[in-house]
């Protein structure tokens, strides 16, 4: 498949490409190690030895800011893959059998869907006094497949009007022979601009967990340094602390949406132009 | 359809939706595997303590049991007890009225915010289509969809308020200690809803109707903001209705930089001191008003444009 997108798409793809890198390599490119303190080279500016400086307890900035990138490309990486996969399939699902297969999918995406933001996301974790990385992943997990399923679903409505799809049914095949072969492959495009603003909306909530005390625990996190951050953004010429995780944070953001509007243009030609 | 089964039919499924949070926010403490208190304790309480605790949420009963009395506490409007020590505590719902307000005065403020600086720029992005100007609404309303809440927030603070001191911070009262984090929380709204405004401006200056008011001698002026302006918004604040919810989550995390003792302060506390009644309240209410204000924009919306009670 050849795909032809906008500069601006390209752009983003390029921003997550460098996420992506970074995040693989951030352990082996980062200078020091980010659990080491020294209490001797605290807040020191940025520097030769320290590009980002050091922050309260000495450690260095830009070593922490590349560990935090390898935990947000983890996280981002699994809740995209098990979101996406489970909402296309029950979204199949539900579109293909209807009845009430179809009724029961769609009250459970009403009804997670009625908790709006990051409340479920917050209400989940709270359960937990001291998360790991696997319930932040569950507790992202447990509504993010729903915009995949609501997708899926319309879609498939629509395509299984097809004359194509008839003529498999008239051929003999299978209910998951349909689903698997003639379904999903066609379900694919409007699926990949979704994981792509869907990558965007786990950055921005784990983001937010791990600033409000809620994230994973003992782990370095763009959201916990930038709650570091804000407790000495009071002193003059100290915004960078609060600076530097946002914008990281914000950089992956940008790269998803980009993407994302392009992606959109190219799979869903009506909204070409749009918005 | 008629306006009768079409008001039936969304007041039907508010209240079913309203069902599910029901049991959906009583199932959260068991959808972690493992023993509850263990979880919500970490491990570092006594064994005294942790009896407490656990008899204080009724997790000692039946499952069932502690269903029945999750509605109950529901049904009598006390939403449950604050633990540990209920006796000494006001009851959850009395916490929530008490503290509700100020979350509510935000998410106003910030729809108002965002509703106000949104449709200007969205107007002028889609009258002046293709040049810088556009260009450049673009870029502002993209900045504000990526760029953290948190992130900012503090900014806002530290520079309006610490370094130039042109607005009231978090020590103030009043209203225009609103000001700053309406503006933190309504930013990323006011990006999407210009975004909004843009693309159903275009549409609409393309319509016949207003071809026709051009060719009828209409001034430019008239044409934009007398009939394209009027049709275009209506998507627009149904849009701006339906985000009032994820306002009310957002300013969450806006109560915490702002120090602004609201409902997300209030959860925060809750979740530190493991309190997870209050926890369970605050859920509950939030997606409550949630869906009561999704219902009543449906129905307005679909009272205002008939086409809508077909689906």
């Amino acid at each position: 498949m050849r795909l032809r997108l906008s500069p601006s798409a390209w752009i983003g793809a390029a921003m997550i490409a460098t996420f992506v890198v970074l995040g693989l390599l951030g352990p082996v490119l980062s200078p020091y190690d980010p659990s080491h303190t020294d209490l001797a080279s605290r807040f020191l500016p940025a520097s030769a030895a320290h590009w980002l400086g050091t922050d309260s307890s000495g450690i260095d900035t830009l070593s922490e800011l590349l560990w935090g990138a390898r935990e947000a490309l983890v996280i981002s990486f699994l809740v995209v893959a098990i979101t996406s996969i489970t909402g296309v399939m029950l979204g199949t699902i539900a579109g293909w059998f209807g009845g009430a297969v179809d009724e029961i999918i769609m009250r459970l995406v009403d009804i997670l869907m009625a908790f709006p933001g990051i409340l479920l996301n917050i209400a989940v974790v709270a359960t937990v006094a001291h998360p790991g990385l696997g319930v932040i992943i569950f507790a992202l997990c447990i509504n993010g497949w729903v915009s995949y399923a609501r997708v899926a679903r319309s879609q498939v409505l629509a395509l299984r009007e097809r004359d194509y799809v008839s003529a498999a049914i008239a051929l003999g095949a299978s209910n998951r022979r349909v689903m698997f072969q003639h379904l999903i492959p066609n379900l694919l495009g409007p699926a990949f601009v979704q994981m792509s603003f869907g990558l965007g909306s786990v950055i921005i909530i784990e983001a937010s967990l791990s600033f409000l005390g809620l994230g994973p625990q003992l782990d370095y996190t763009w959201g916990a340094m930038l709650a570091q951050g804000v407790s000495f953004s009071w002193k003059a010429g100290f915004s960078s602390y609060v600076f530097i995780p946002g914008v990281a944070i914000a950089w992956v953001l940008l790269g998803a949406n980009l993407l994302g509007d392009g992606l959109r243009d190219r799979f869903d030609p009506r909204q070409r132009g749009r918005a | 359809m008629s306006i009768g089964s079409f008001l039936l039919r969304r007041l039907g499924s508010g209240l079913l939706a309203i069902l599910g949070v029901c049991v959906l926010t009583f199932g959260f403490l068991h959808l972690v595997p493992g023993d509850p208190i263990d979880h919500l304790a970490g491990g570092d309480v006594t064994a005294a303590q942790r009896k407490s605790l656990e008899q204080c949420m009724g997790l000692d009963k039946p499952l069932a049991t502690q269903f029945v009395t999750f509605l109950g506490h529901i049904a009598d409007g006390t939403l449950g007890h604050q633990c540990p020590d209920p006796q000494k505590k006001p009851t959850v719902a009395a916490r929530i009225r008490e503290v509700m307000p100020y979350t509510i005065e935000l998410a106003i403020a910030a729809m108002l915010v965002a509703i106000v600086l949104a449709i200007p720029l969205g107007v002028v992005a889609a009258m002046k289509r293709g040049t810088w100007i556009d260009t450049a609404a673009t870029a502002v309303s993209l900045t504000g969809i990526v760029i953290p809440i948190m992130l900012l927030a503090q900014v806002l603070l530290v520079w309006f308020f610490v370094d130039l001191g042109w607005l009231p911070g978090p020590t103030e009262t009043g209203f225009a200690s609103l000001l700053l984090p309406a503006l933190a929380l309504g930013t990323h709204l006011m990006a999407m809803l210009s975004r909004m405004t843009r693309s159903s401006m275009v549409d609409v200056l393309a319509e016949d109707f207003v071809r026709t008011a051009r060719a009828k001698g209409v001034s430019e002026r008239r044409v934009v903001f007398v009939h394209a302006l009027r049709n275009a918004l209506l998507p627009v604040i149904t849009i701006a209705g339906l985000q009032f919810g994820s306002l009310l989550s957002g300013s969450i995390i806006v109560e915490k930089v702002f120090a602004r003792p609201g409902l997300g302060l209030t959860l925060l506390d809750a979740i530190s001191e493991r309190d997870y009644p209050m926890v369970q309240g605050i859920t509950f209410v939030i997606a409550v008003i949630y869906i009561a204000v999704n219902t009543l924009v449906d129905i307005a919306y679909g009272l205002a444009d008939p086409r809508i009670r077909r689906g």
